[in-house]
């Protein structure tokens, strides 16, 4: 796993999805919701998440996340809209590093 | 090997925390090898890539505490090494690359004696029971494995 975490979240993200998932870089923007918007399906979701997990050095808590959204604890947008999905990765990173 | 009724594992040789090491002996008789081949059984690859698959399920069941249960949902860079006769005794290996939510990465290996007939990475999510049975079946099926005592 990447120890270094990469300097741009979003742009990190942005290509991993891009590459695993085939999506045109143009349509990833920080409004896009990553399922609704980009059109990637649960399986493509999990290389995604496998492959932000090992660049990033943590471990997405995809469960957890659906469990708040499912409950109405949160909104879908905190987790899956790519801006806010950038900035959770940033602050998993942030915690990991202490 | 039950072929039939999709019991790949025979008995588990090794645990460690994140390596399961099965042993699966291929049955001298079955109906799948009928048809694969008349005249020339073989073990069918993709039966290979299910004993590793279930060998990996079993290492992730019991990394949960077997409260959670594991599919297979991906399967890469698979290699079909060579060809497995009735009778074979095989070790099925499984490697944990990555734990992550919800899913898991593990690296599977099947060998004949010493030669490498397979392997495959495997990826499974893991998810709650979703019948009541399954649980239960699963834990009766380790203990005969001897994954459980």
């Amino acid at each position: 796993m990447s120890s270094a975490p990469p300097a741009n979240a979003f742009d990190t993200i942005a290509e991993i999805i891009a590459e695993t998932a085939n999506v045109d870089r143009a349509k990833i923007t920080p409004e896009a919701h990553v399922i609704n918007d980009l059109g990637i399906d649960s399986l493509d979701f999990l290389d995604i998440v496998f492959e932000i997990d090992k660049r990033f050095g943590v471990k997405v808590p995809v469960e957890a996340w659906t469990e708040q959204v499912n409950s109405g604890k949160a909104p879908a947008e905190q987790f899956f809209v790519m801006g806010s999905l950038a900035t959770r990765i940033e602050e998993l990173v942030a915690a990991k590093q202490g | 090997m039950r072929l039939e009724y999709f019991e790949m594992v025979d008995r588990v040789l090794e645990r460690e925390a994140d390596r399961l090491v099965a042993l699966a002996r291929v049955p001298e008789e079955s109906p799948v090898f009928e048809g694969h081949f008349p005249g020339f059984p073989l073990l069918p690859g993709v039966l290979m890539v299910e004993a590793m698959a279930q060998t990996a399920g079993w290492l992730v069941v019991a990394r949960h505490g077997f409260t959670r249960m594991a599919v297979l949902a991906k399967v890469s860079e698979a290699k079909l090494r060579g060809m497995v006769r009735p009778g074979a005794e095989l070790t099925v290996t499984a490697e944990l690359i990555h734990d992550g939510s919800g899913y898991a990465v593990l690296r599977g290996a099947v060998n004949e004696g010493t030669p490498r007939v397979a392997e495959a990475e495997l990826t499974l999510k893991t998810l709650a029971f979703p019948a009541p049975g399954l649980e239960p079946a699963l834990r009766a099926r380790a203990t005969a494995i001897g994954l459980l005592p």
